[in-house]
């Protein structure tokens, strides 16, 4: 292999992001060895198996992630602004779209989310960790080692450029010979490994460490759709695994079970691929509604409104999200009968779907509504969310989808889902906990420029495309012709993604800001919130609770605030248990990521090899006996006095 | 004032499906030119007015509950009361979606049995039967009973049903022309079938929907519908001047590139159907292999290709009148 074909040369964007990399590299090699934070990162986040950290780890990445995706999105909208440009190339456009899709579903969507849920669901439930927390360091370093060598293919060897779907033949090795899409394989693959491991641990920690007196019908909503949510993982992340192994047998082995030579069928790979990723959009939906649910209760001042059929949609919705994935190919020549049952099952989502926004609008019904941040990004999310819900429901019906699949109409759909879905309630989740994070509050006012800058930038961008998509642009063109008049829409398009980038960089502003001049003055409480979370310091203390709650009713701080019993008792204190570091999930994540790294390349001999370091990792994991520590009764009792002032 | 400002916003947002409703006769899935498409689009017409009337209310309601209970600053520490829900709330906005669902349910289905057969009105006609391949990145047309093929335009006689066989030499395609009929994918190994009518003479757009490598964005193709006497009259002129396609040619034609227009005596049907398998020995992994850095501009070998292919060169100035057809409406 020569040089150029290993590193992606020629192209001045890429030449420039290269010189960038190794420069961050070094430089942030040198500072942190110029600050002398190397032990510190080692021992107080590498090795951390405290949910908190790994949930604020997970968060980082994602803000990266996020990034990441967004400069792909701004270079497909300035590729496109105008007719017959010439910013990319249709190779390095195919590559964008690719990579701006699969980074901000698995590798933005999905550590955001499970990094708020990591920090959240312990202490909504009142426990100290997750049930295995050495597990859980293992799930964010596996996810971490596939994003980044996913990431590190536009610079070495070249991007997967089959777009996020990667459906054959195309993605097979007869029509992309390339390393690019081996990437996708493998990286997914491995960051796959550590959802899956989530998923696990997730279940078992809200069946198992609830605290006392927390039975099902008092569970807080967002532990509810987070409990669904890792039932769906553990049920559709297996079909993934199945469907990357066959594609790594397909294109690393010479298989053939997708191609178009010796009977392979690619209408295989479509299949799986969809039943993974149909109920991949509500692992990533369900826990922002909960999110929204929590933040709407808190800021309308009421309890949310038909808690119980609220569950019953959760659970209905991730049912019926098993059955729909033909959705997505109603266009291979099913017949009649097959794609109106799917059209069916289809619509019947809009059901419970429905259910919640009309609970939402009455929970905030006879409220007192304040216009908080969290606050705000929930009720932007409820008209844009319905203009993606309604659209669905058009694409859902298979004879009108004949007219819009594949074209910018469903490029329109799924952002107007997926961003007020899931971005929206990130934003929301990570200004309403983020006191319990870091112990300061993000700044309102430059929230506002945040949000305001985001929500109408996104308008701008997407609303366009439904209309050019009925015009017939079908998506993924890297360009058009000027007589197609599609010109003006996308250069609106353009304009309106520059403005949510500026929303964006207010949120990054925004940290920066708050990070350095914010009052670390918040208390337990700033929102006067009505979940257990609340009732313990900002930013939480490692062990989480000094004396686990108990727990009588649904929103049980709340009435608790209202009897006064928030009190610690002096006598109730006892020694807790907690997990210790551990070395062995970053190392293993690391064994995998060099080994899948030379699986790309096919160097199957330095893959066997280095193999040999995944082998040492789990002899070393089962070796350790290590049954963690107790923390004091007398460091409780001063870490506790520190925010509550005396004791009872 | 914030809640000024959301209501500002939630009425610039209901603005947008009048404004949907007001560009209906320009944009191309809004102007059928066929029965077929004319069913998709009155289905689609059908479900936008419904939804809308959702939208309407989500809107009105979240305006109006959002503005009404907003916390005022002289309202005290107000504290709202705790509800629990109503069941018959509950009850009415779980039944009312599942009213909307069977309503759209039922012309869906109506819609879709109805787009799968030959159009009403003309099942006593014999279709036109045309063999539609589709290739990197170009289409290929051919009509078994007139003998002919075609490369990327294709003509059909108008007020006359079209049966489509179609399928792929390679990549997974999808084949649309919005103003005449729904999508369907071709694959190689594999037949899907599609029903096609244009109501009266005039040319289409159509174009390949699923992404299959670098020349996907240029795959588009144009339907030329005729009278039948123009029609009978082309294929008789092809017959009579078009060179043979040879399997050279049909081999050079494959190649992963972009072509311009072709016109051919004889079909490839006679030695590769590509249905049926057979199509691997047209693939070379090695005409895909990437050189980063390398600028790809596929627009420029389409005009090295047109200039050195006679065969193109006939079919440009047979079609000059119709080259720049496309989306002419606009």
């Amino acid at each position: 292999m020569s040089f150029d074909e290993f590193f992606v040369t020629g192209d001045p964007l890429i030449l420039g992001s290269q010189i960038a990399i190794g420069l961050t590299m070094v430089g942030v090699i040198v500072l942190v060895t110029y600050l002398k934070k190397w032990k510190w990162l080692w021992n107080e986040w590498f090795t951390t198996v405290d949910h908190k950290k790994i949930g604020i780890m997970y968060i980082l990445a994602g803000v990266l992630m996020f990034f990441r995706g967004g400069v792909d999105g701004l270079l497909m909208k300035a590729q496109t602004s105008r007719p017959g440009l010439d910013i990319l190339d249709a190779q390095h456009y195919d590559e964008v779209f690719t990579t701006h899709g699969v980074i901000m579903i698995l590798f933005m969507a999905m550590p955001m989310l499970i990094g708020i849920m990591n920090v959240v669901i312990p202490l909504q439930i009142g426990a100290r960790d997750v049930a295995f927390p050495k597990l859980n360091a293992f799930s964010f370093w596996v996810f971490f080692a596939g994003a980044m060598l996913f990431n590190i293919s536009f610079v070495i060897g070249g991007s997967p450029d089959a777009g996020w779907t990667s459906y054959f033949p195309l993605a097979g090795k007869e029509f992309t010979p390339g390393v690019g899409n081996n990437y996708y394989a493998i990286a997914l693959q491995i960051a796959g490994i550590g959802t899956l491991a989530t998923g696990v641990n997730f279940i078992v920690t809200i069946i198992k460490m609830r605290a006392p007196g927390m039975s099902w019908m008092k569970l807080p909503i967002f532990v509810w759709t987070t409990f669904i949510t890792s039932i769906i993982i553990v049920a559709a992340f297996p079909i993934l695994t199945i469907a990357l192994l066959l594609m790594t047998l397909d294109r690393l082995f010479g298989a053939h079970f997708f191609t178009v030579a010796a009977g392979g069928d690619p209408m295989l790979w479509l299949n799986l691929f969809w039943l993974w990723g149909h109920p991949e959009v509500y692992i990533v939906v369900l826990p922002a509604f909960g999110m929204f649910s929590e933040v709407i209760a808190t800021f309308a001042r009421k309890n949310l409104y038909g808690y119980k059929s609220m569950v019953y949609a959760v659970a209905g919705i991730a049912f019926l999200s098993m059955l729909v994935w033909v959705h997505h190919f109603y266009t291979m020549g099913n017949s009649a009968a097959v794609n109106s049952i799917f059209s069916l099952t289809t619509m019947m989502i809009a059901i419970p779907t429905g259910v919640k926004i009309f609970n939402w609008l009455f929970t905030m019904r006879k409220g007192r509504i304040e216009f908080s941040n969290a606050m705000l990004w929930s009720l932007a999310f409820i008209p844009c969310f319905t203009i993606g819900g309604v659209t669905g429901v058009m694409l859902a019906m298979a004879a009108a989808d004949y007219q819009y699949h594949n074209t910018m109409f469903l490029v329109a759909h799924f952002h107007y889902v997926l961003i007020p879905g899931v971005v929206f309630a990130v934003f929301a989740g990570l200004y309403y906990w983020w006191p319990k994070m870091f112990g300061f509050k993000l700044n309102e006012k430059i929230g506002k420029w945040h949000f305001w800058l985001f929500v109408i930038g996104f308008n701008l961008t997407f609303m366009p495309m439904f209309f050019v998509g009925l015009d017939g642009m079908s998506r993924r063109m890297y360009t058009y012709a000027e007589s197609t008049g599609w010109g003006p829409w996308l250069g609106f398009s353009a304009v309106g993604s520059v403005i949510m980038a500026a929303g964006f960089a207010a949120l990054c502003y925004n940290i920066y800001w708050s990070f350095r001049y914010a009052s670390r003055d918040v208390g337990n409480d700033p929102w006067n919130g009505r979940t257990l979370e609340w009732s313990t310091a900002s930013p939480a203390p490692h062990y989480n609770f000094a004396v686990v709650p108990k727990v009588e009713k649904l929103d049980d701080f709340w009435y608790k605030k209202k009897k006064g019993d928030t009190g610690l008792k002096k006598k109730d204190l006892k020694p807790v248990h907690m997990p210790s570091n551990s070395w062995t999930p970053i190392f293993l994540a690391a064994a995998f990521g060099i080994v899948g790294f030379f699986l790309v390349f096919e160097w199957f001999t330095l893959a066997i090899i280095s193999g040999i370091l995944i082998v040492i990792g789990l002899i070393a994991n089962s070796f350790d006996y290590d049954d963690g520590y107790h923390v004091s009764v007398e460091e409780l009792e001063e870490e506790e006095r520190e925010w509550r002032g005396d004791l009872q | 004032m914030n809640a000024m400002k959301k209501l500002s916003y939630v009425l610039t947002l209901l603005l947008i499906p009048v404004l949907l409703a007001g560009c209906d006769s320009k944009l191309l899935v809004f102007d059928p030119k066929g029965p077929i498409a004319r069913s998709l689009t009155d289905l689609i017409v059908y479900s936008i007015i419904l939804m809308l009337v959702v939208v309407v209310v989500v809107f009105v309601l979240f305006g109006y509950i959002v503005w009404k209970y907003r916390a005022r600053k002289n309202d005290g520490d107000f504290e709202p009361k705790e509800e629990k829900g109503n069941h018959y709330l509950e009850i009415t906005w779980f039944v009312i979606p599942i009213i909307i669902v069977i309503a759209l349910m039922i012309p869906t289905t109506m819609t879709i049995y109805q787009v799968d057969d030959v159009p009403q009105g003309y099942e006593e006609d014999e279709p036109l039967v045309i063999n539609v391949t589709s290739a990197d990145w170009k289409w290929i047309f051919s009509y078994p009973d007139q003998d002919i093929e075609t490369v990327n335009y294709v003509n059909i006689p108008a007020d006359h049903p079209v049966e489509l066989k179609m399928t792929s030499a390679g990549t997974m395609q999808s084949f649309w022309v919005p103003e005449l009929a729904g999508q369907k994918y071709t694959m190689a190994n594999m037949q899907t079938n599609l029903h096609l009518l244009a109501d009266k003479p005039g040319s289409f757009y159509g174009r390949n929907t699923n992404f299959n490598g670098q020349g996907y964005a240029h795959m588009e193709f144009e339907v030329e519908a005729k009278t039948k006497e123009d029609f009978n009259k082309w294929v008789n002129d092809v017959k009579n001047t078009a060179n043979d396609l040879t399997e050279d040619t049909y081999s050079q034609i494959l190649e992963p590139g972009l072509v311009g227009r072709m016109t051919f005596n004889g079909t490839h049907l006679d030695w590769i159907d590509h249905a049926h398998g057979g199509s691997e020995q047209y693939i070379d992994p090695e005409k895909y292999r990437i050189h980063h850095g390398e600028h790809t501009d596929l627009n420029q070998d389409i005009d090295e290709n047109r200039e050195v292919d006679p065969l193109d060169q006939d079919e440009q100035e047979q079609n000059s009148d119709s080259e720049e057809t496309d989306h002419s409406h606009h």
